[in-house]
């Protein structure tokens, strides 16, 4: 892999990641689950995409096949140009590292580290320089410059949230995955990320997949998919959270709920 | 709730095992020991309950010479004349019974255990007199006949007919084998040998041919008890006679054994206590993990209505069950152990021979007791801590216990510490036997000073220790040092059983060292004697054999020296006899006043030290009772400084003749000529000697040699049984790691999940480990060397005068330590590398 930090933009063409005939079932004969069906979807470049749907419809499956956390059963993941079902696991975790940031519902930072040591963590674990003047931009986005020196337990959960966001912009990955990162928080701390989430997007060029179940957060993307039962059964552009509540109860009746 | 606490007991099998182990192991050790000693010690006692009679004459003894060979009490046969004579005795029969024949096997070896005895016997066919079982052949009758014990036939291979070597206090004989006999119902002899001849060689070979014996034995008539058969026979002779009846003889017997025994018995259950106190530790701290870990589990069930008292015990009868399976498991890892200990000692030649492993109910009881005693206290603290929570604060994601501060521990354990560290000081200082009891007690009160500070150090110095992991191994070092660094507590708890160990081992090592080293710079300044003979199975042997090395070429001089038991002014202790003027040419003790040669036929020559306990000054006079009931008055004639093993009164040994007192020589001192081949030499002394197998030709490097030999075998002894404590605390650090990489599963899973390799996630385990260990090993070393220290100087009146550190071996134990921590790292990385991701992520 290349250890040189990978421009997100300009856009050169192509989406930033895409899956192709994914499937994925958990366990074996009757007990077999599947949680994607056959799923084909591409993530375009600076962008901002939602995933969307009931519990069990398989979009954190998904966000985690097509982020390199999973593996597919059948069909193929791209990230770039690189097909993540042929990579080992050390290749994959250096494609994560390089490539790939992520922000969880929680648990996001290594509490023994300060807050800026989260944010360079997968630099320094690939014993790479960060790019300073980037670190600082992002750092001046999440406007947490004083308390940098603070470790996680000294934050509010907003806080942490967006230095964990900080952490996924730092290496300037080519695609941040984002797994319901306001599910922890408040309506006002979700608000902080989320907008930090946007301007990314708007300022940096970043691409970003969130997997969400709630309709404000989903209002925040440029793209909305809806995934049920394992398929991608519609999708949205520039939501607002009525129209996408408005999407959402069509499928409260049909949703598997586990 | 005791369902509860039985389904979480089922549900944690990993922790279950975790915890067990380090029972296992303390319970294993202790009672291993405990099986071992009542082994031993009823390998001794059916040794006496084979020998013992109705009756039992024995000669008064002057002087308790046990432990010294060669002085043999005796009476004269007509005291079997007057026993047989009392009424109500049925028969009765005369022993003899000497420590000195060696039997040799066909590789010119001699048999037997080292240091046991070598009996020499004669011969009763009456078996009602003896415990000699004839098995084969016949009893000796006749000159150079003899019978032998069936161990000794059975190692040697000698059948009855074969002509077998013999060495005896008269010299080397060749006696043809007439008998094989089992000695009592068992044969065992505890490594002891026996040779036995018929009543009047047995008297000529062992007594000089005095018609005499060292025991009478008789058996009662029909209806007459022991007690009334003593005191018939007691009245029936003279003075000088001691008479016992059976019972008082064996437990006389027993008692003394106990005594003697019991210094094996206490070193083994100190190492027991040690295993088990680290084992206590190990336990304390994964209770405290699963507590801490259950916090939630057990706020729920306080939620959902549990008294803080049920949680409690919940938590102290999952320990009662964790004991109970451990102390069960650490009985039977106890024979194990047991059987460990035998080949142990039997490896430095101190083999026990038994029949079989004797495990007491005290034993089980015992085992069990500790087994789950120490676990329910080591439960007890997590489990008081537990019941403390707030329900509601411990639902919420971050519940934990609550953190106390360490400045409570951090200054009580400095007091500790530095109060023990300051007894040991003085204890030093003041030497003697007080000194080393004060020593003693600072190393125990600085090991608990230790143990109580070190989580409030722990910190500073994991990042003093580690301050290169970040340059050598980049983010996952830093990782790996603030890992160690975040439960002070539990990485002091897991680092204080590797600092217990290494304290104790690093001490012993240091002053096994400079026993040593003291022991070689005493020998190179006292001895001038270029050889020194002596007899391996420390029997005296004919001056004969000084007179023969004497007249070997090359030699200037020879010194025989007897050492006697004897009461000097009452005061028990040996008494040195030689030829003051040949002794003076073979050695140099030195004098303050006074001299060797001035002690002329009367006089006598003393350590200063010996002196002053006795309070005698130069001029005084000293009466010395000697074993044959002898008093003699000597003159003090020269005071010397004690150096090591040279050290008591010396005198003439034309006084002891004079009063009949002669037992050979207990070693010779060799003088070469000056510019002789010493080599060359050595081989003609030892072909002088090539008859007399036992005797040995030791040049002055080979008599050093042998004695830090002895230092060494000591040493590893110890240093194996303190291992048992080192593997301990490996399992320890294992535990903590296990348990820390399932508490940071969610945390390792993030790490994987934004780039962090399998390989970095092992490293920073591993790194964790080393740095515990060496935090560990850090203090333990250094609490060893000051040990090692107070020790020394405490004994530099015994002849430990030299300290010697011996640095590159301390050294190895530290780069050992690493090592260790690294190897128990291996499990738990190897796990914390394969967590999968995702499930890492999303456990709860």
């Amino acid at each position: 892999m290349s250890t040189a930090p990978v421009p997100s933009s300009p856009a050169p063409g192509g989406p930033a990641a895409r899956a192709v005939d994914l499937v994925k079932v958990y366990g074996e004969g009757d007990t077999a689950v599947t949680a994607l069906d056959r799923v084909s979807v591409e993530f375009d470049r600076g962008r901002f995409t939602a995933i969307m749907g009931p519990s069990g419809s398989g979009k954190s499956t998904l966000m985690h096949v097509c982020a390199g956390l999973d593996s597919a059963t059948s069909g193929t993941v791209y990230i770039g140009d690189v097909d993540l079902t042929t990579l080992k696991d050390n290749d994959l975790t250096r494609l994560r590292r390089d490539a790939v940031g992520f922000v969880f519902q929680a648990f996001n930072l290594v509490p023994t580290l300060s807050a800026l040591e989260n944010i360079t963590l997968p630099m320094d674990i690939a014993g790479r320089k960060p790019d300073q003047e980037w670190v600082d931009a992002v750092i001046d986005t999440i406007g947490l410059r004083d308390r940098l020196r603070n470790r996680p337990s000294q934050l509010s959960g907003g806080q942490q949230q967006r230095v964990a966001a900080a952490r996924a912009l730092a290496s300037r990955p080519q695609i941040v995955f984002a797994d319901e990162p306001t599910g922890n928080l408040d309506s006002r701390a979700g608000a902080e990320v989320l907008e930090f989430l946007r301007r990314s997007v708007d300022d940096f060029g970043q691409t970003i997949v969130m997997v969400t179940h709630d309709p404000t957060a989903a209002s925040y993307a440029d793209h909305v998919l809806f995934l049920a039962d394992g398929q991608i059964v519609d999708t949205m552009d520039d939501p607002t959270a009525d129209r996408v509540l408005d999407r959402m109860k069509g499928f409260d009746g049909k949703g598997r709920r586990s | 709730m005791l369902r509860s606490a039985w389904r979480s007991l089922l549900h944690h099998k990993l922790r279950l095992i975790l915890s067990g182990v380090a029972i296992v192991l303390g319970v294993g050790f202790v009672v291993g020991t405990l099986i071992f000693t009542d082994t031993l010690n009823s390998t001794f006692t059916n040794l006496f309950a084979d020998t013992t009679s109705d009756v039992i004459v024995t000669p008064e003894q002057a002087v308790d010479g046990r432990g010294f060979a060669g002085t043999v009490a005796t009476m004269p046969a007509a005291v079997l004349d007057q026993v047989r004579a009392v009424d109500g005795v049925a028969k009765a029969g005369g022993q003899v019974l000497v420590n000195g024949v060696s039997i040799v096997d066909r590789k010119g070896e001699v048999l037997g255990t080292t240091g046991a005895p070598a009996f020499g016997s004669n011969w009763d066919d009456d078996e009602d007199l003896t415990p000699f079982r004839l098995i084969e052949g016949r009893g000796p009758a006749a000159p150079e006949e003899v019978a032998i014990d069936s161990v000794s036939a059975e190692k040697a291979d000698y059948a009855v007919g074969d002509t077998i070597p013999l060495v005896t206090p008269q010299g080397p004989l060749d006696a043809s084998l007439v008998g094989v006999f089992r000695y009592g119902t068992s044969g065992n002899l505890a490594g002891a040998t026996i040779a036995s001849f018929s009543t009047p060689y047995a008297q000529e070979l062992l007594l000089g041919g005095e018609d005499a014996f060292t025991e009478v034995d008789a058996v009662a008539a029909e209806g007459v008890t022991q007690e009334a058969l003593a005191t018939a026979v007691r009245a029936a002779l003279g003075e000088g006679l001691r008479v016992q009846t059976g019972t008082e003889a064996a437990d006389e017997a027993t008692a003394q054994l106990t005594e003697g025994l019991a210094f094996i018995n206490i070193f083994l259950l100190v190492f027991a206590g040690i295993a088990l106190f680290v084992g206590t530790f190990i336990i304390l701290n994964t209770f405290s993990m699963l507590v801490a870990q259950r916090s939630r589990e057990l706020a729920l069930l306080r939620a959902l209505g549990a008294t803080r008292g049920q949680v409690m015990r919940s938590l102290i009868l999952e320990a009662v069950g964790v004991g109970l399976v451990g102390a069960v498991l650490g009985i039977l890892v106890g024979v194990g152990v047991a059987y460990g200990l035998q080949g142990l000692f039997a490896a430095v030649g101190a083999e026990i021979p038994t029949e079989g492993l004797v495990l007491l109910p005290r034993t089980i009881i015992v085992g069990l007791a500790i087994g789950v005693l120490v676990t329910v206290v080591a439960a007890l603290v997590p489990a008081i801590r537990a019941s403390r929570i707030a329900p509601m604060a411990a639902l919420r994601d971050d519940a934990g216990l609550p953190v106390r501060s360490l400045r409570l521990r951090a200054v009580a354990g400095a007091i500790l510490l530095v109060a023990g560290l300051a007894v040991m000081t003085v204890g030093a200082s003041a030497g003697g036997s007080e000194g080393s009891q004060q020593v003693g007690i600072g190393v125990v009160v600085a090991l608990i000073g230790a143990i109580v500070v070190s989580p409030a150090i722990s910190g500073p110095l994991v990042r003093i220790l580690g301050f290169a992991f970040p340059r050598l191994f980049g983010t996952v070092g830093s990782l790996a040092v603030q890992n160690a660094e975040r439960q002070p507590r539990r990485t002091a708890a897991t680092a204080s059983a590797l600092m217990i160990g290494l304290a104790l081992v690093s001490a012993l090592t240091i002053f096994a060292t400079s026993a040593k080293t003291s022991i070689t710079v005493v020998i190179d300044r006292v001895v001038g004697a270029e050889f020194l003979v002596s007899n391996d199975t420390r029997e005296p042997f004919a001056p004969q054999v000084a007179a023969d090395l004497e007249a070997v070429p090359g030699v200037a001089g020879v010194a025989g020296v007897q050492i006697v038991p004897a009461l000097a002014d009452g005061t028990p202790g040996p008494l040195i006899a030689a030829d003051p003027d040949a002794l003076g040419q073979m050695i140099t003790l030195p004098f303050s006043s006074g001299s060797l040669a001035a002690i002329g036929g009367s006089g006598t020559a003393v350590d200063e030290q010996t002196a002053t306990d006795a309070g005698v000054g130069m001029g005084d006079s000293v009466s010395i009772t000697l074993p044959n009931g002898a008093v003699l008055e000597y003159t003090v004639a020269g005071l010397y400084d004690p150096a090591g093993a040279y050290s008591g009164y010396v005198v003439n040994r034309a006084s002891l003749v004079a009063a009949g007192l002669d037992v050979g020589d207990s070693f010779v001192y060799v003088r070469a000529d000056q510019g002789a081949d010493l080599a060359a030499l050595q081989e003609s002394l030892t072909a002088a000697l090539a008859d007399i197998p036992t005797v040995q030709v030791r040049s002055q490097a080979e008599f050093k040699e042998q004695i830090t030999s002895n230092v060494d075998q000591l040493l590893l002894v110890m240093v194996m049984l303190l291992s048992l404590a080192i593997l301990i605390a490996i399992l320890g650090i294992v535990n903590t790691l296990v348990l820390s990489v399932v508490e940071r599963t969610r945390e390792i899973g993030m790490l994987r999940a934004v780039g962090a390799l399998r390989r970095q996630i092992r490293w920073m385990v591993v790194l964790e480990a080393f740095v515990i260990a060496v935090f560990g090993a850090v203090i333990g070393l250094v609490l060893g060397v000051w040990f090692a220290v107070a020790l020394q100087r405490t004994l530099v009146d015994q002849g430990i005068e030299v300290l010697d550190i011996p640095w590159l071996g301390l050294l190895m134990f530290l780069v050992l330590a690493g090592v260790v921590g690294v190897l128990a790292a291996l499990w738990p990385a190897f796990r914390a590398g394969r967590l999968n991701v995702l499930q890492a992520i999303s456990t709860e």
